[in-house]
């Protein structure tokens, strides 16, 4: 017999698997990060997970997986499974408006908005053509980049030529 | 009995955080994913394609580590570290993806550490001696340029499995060829030390350039099914791309790549790949059990 989970298990599963946080930012829940593609509880009770991951090599997607799997094995449900969810790829701009706010707040510069890639071949690009971000501890719209890569796969490294602080920024994806 | 042995007592005490000893036990990085092989496709051909595909990322990733340590500067070791990341990130999936289309189920680290060379289907540019910074720029210019080609036009593959995995790649490499451009641009319009270095990388690299647009029968006879991409009909874009950053960087345009036959493709590789794999596989050959 197939049996449909009440409404509020599956917002109870959901909760429990949104709330997990990065390992890599911890002030960022999966929700936050717009990482969680949907939660499900199936026939047999099991609850399906299913989320994205940001980079190809990103090592905390594993991490991640863990976490889930306990936080709703923690919330009270005995079977789950964390389904990898390719397509659509995520992008930055599915970083959420309380994300943002976060990251800015421990001095990390959320990113822009991502590319838009018309059809056909990414075209070349010789000079810089980024804006840069502003920083995220004086406001200050005067800084440079440093390097396009940094700590993890996601984020650039950058400096503030006003206040002179060094900071980190979301790169857009 | 947790007094058996110390590690049983680090799992059972510490349940949570065993995974830091023992790695998530999460190994199928295409978990949930639908396997289904598209009408029409056989399974083999995929397969190799797809270890066609992974290889070049392994392989390159392999050898971009060499620099982890040893790079000019903190920042470009971050970067190459990075963007070898990606790569492996990507060979992971399009391992994963070889073992469900050929049905044996392989996982991903069954590829990566237990073939020997004359399995691996890498072109010899992903396995070509790191040499100099110059160098290291040109072989990721050549190839993020080719990848990213590729890669575009994948996006669109019947298989959708490669699709995903190259729509998700054509975001990360088309930062890796903008961080080869960027050192194209500074070493050939920078000192005449630097110009004469970029230019000698150049023609340390052009030879193997050929090979990159050489197709094997499985690329062709999954081109022809929409699988795959035909790598002779990324070759004129390729071009354009490199004749445009090089001469930007003051060197003079590049003659045509080389005309060259599949060697890698088909397993064969030159005498400084044996060694590249002992260390990429020396821990798994070591210890055949062990998990991370």
């Amino acid at each position: 017999m197939v049996t449909t989970a009440p409404v509020r298990d599956t917002e109870r599963a959901r909760a429990a698997a949104a709330a997990v946080t990065d390992p890599e930012l911890p002030m960022l829940t999966l929700a936050d990060l717009g990482i969680l593609r949907r939660v499900e509880i199936d026939g047999a009770g099991t609850v399906q997970v299913w989320i994205t991951p940001t980079y190809s090599g990103c090592p905390a997607l594993a991490e991640m997986r863990v976490d889930v799997d306990r936080a709703v094995r923690a919330a009270g449900f005995d079977a789950v499974e964390v389904r990898t969810e390719l397509s659509p790829a995520w992008t930055t701009d599915w970083i959420t408006d309380e994300g943002r706010r976060k990251l800015a707040e421990h001095g990390i510069s959320p990113p822009g908005a991502a590319p838009r890639r018309e059809a056909g071949p990414v075209p070349l690009t010789l000079l810089p053509t980024r804006t840069a971000p502003r920083c995220p501890l004086c406001r200050s719209a005067d800084t440079e980049e440093l390097s396009r890569f940094g700590a993890t796969s996601c984020k650039s490294l950058h400096r503030c030529r006003s206040c002179l602080e060094p900071f980190e920024h979301v790169k857009e994806i | 009995m947790s007094g058996d042995n110390i590690f049983t007592g680090l799992v059972e005490e510490h349940q949570g955080d065993a995974r830091w000893a023992f790695g998530t036990g999460f190994t199928d990085a295409l978990a949930g994913v639908d396997t289904t092989l598209p009408a029409g496709v056989d399974g083999a051909d995929l397969a190799l394609y797809c270890q066609m595909l992974g290889d070049d990322a392994l392989i390159q990733a392999q050898r971009l580590i060499d620099w982890v340590t040893d790079a000019p500067e903190l920042e470009e070791e971050v970067a190459l570290a990075n963007i070898a990341l990606d790569l492996l990130g990507q060979a992971r999936l399009l391992l994963a993806r070889a073992g469900q289309a050929d049905g044996t189920g392989r996982d991903e680290d069954a590829f990566a550490y237990h073939r020997a060379p004359r399995e691996f289907r890498n072109v010899h540019l992903a396995e070509a001696p790191r040499g100099d910074f110059a160098r290291a720029v040109v072989t990721l210019l050549v190839l993020s340029s080719h990848r990213l080609a590729l890669f575009t036009r994948l996006a669109d593959s019947v298989d959708p499995v490669i699709a995903a995995i190259a729509a998700k790649g054509v975001n990360e490499l088309a930062y890796h060829r903008e961080y080869a451009v960027s050192w194209a641009l500074r070493l050939g319009d920078g000192t005449d030390y630097s110009h004469e270095r970029l230019a000698q990388a150049v023609a340390d690299v052009w030879p193997l350039t050929g090979e990159l647009f050489a197709a094997h029968p499985v690329e062709t006879r999954l081109a022809g099914l929409n699988a795959a991409v035909d790598p002779v009909t990324v070759r004129d874009e390729v071009h354009a791309v490199l004749t445009q950053v090089l001469t930007e960087a003051t060197l003079p345009a590049p003659g045509p790549f080389p005309e060259a036959a599949v060697a890698g493709r088909e397993g064969r590789h030159t005498p400084g790949f044996t060694p590249l794999l002992d260390e990429l596989q020396k821990v798994a050959r070591e210890n055949p059990e062990a998990t991370w």
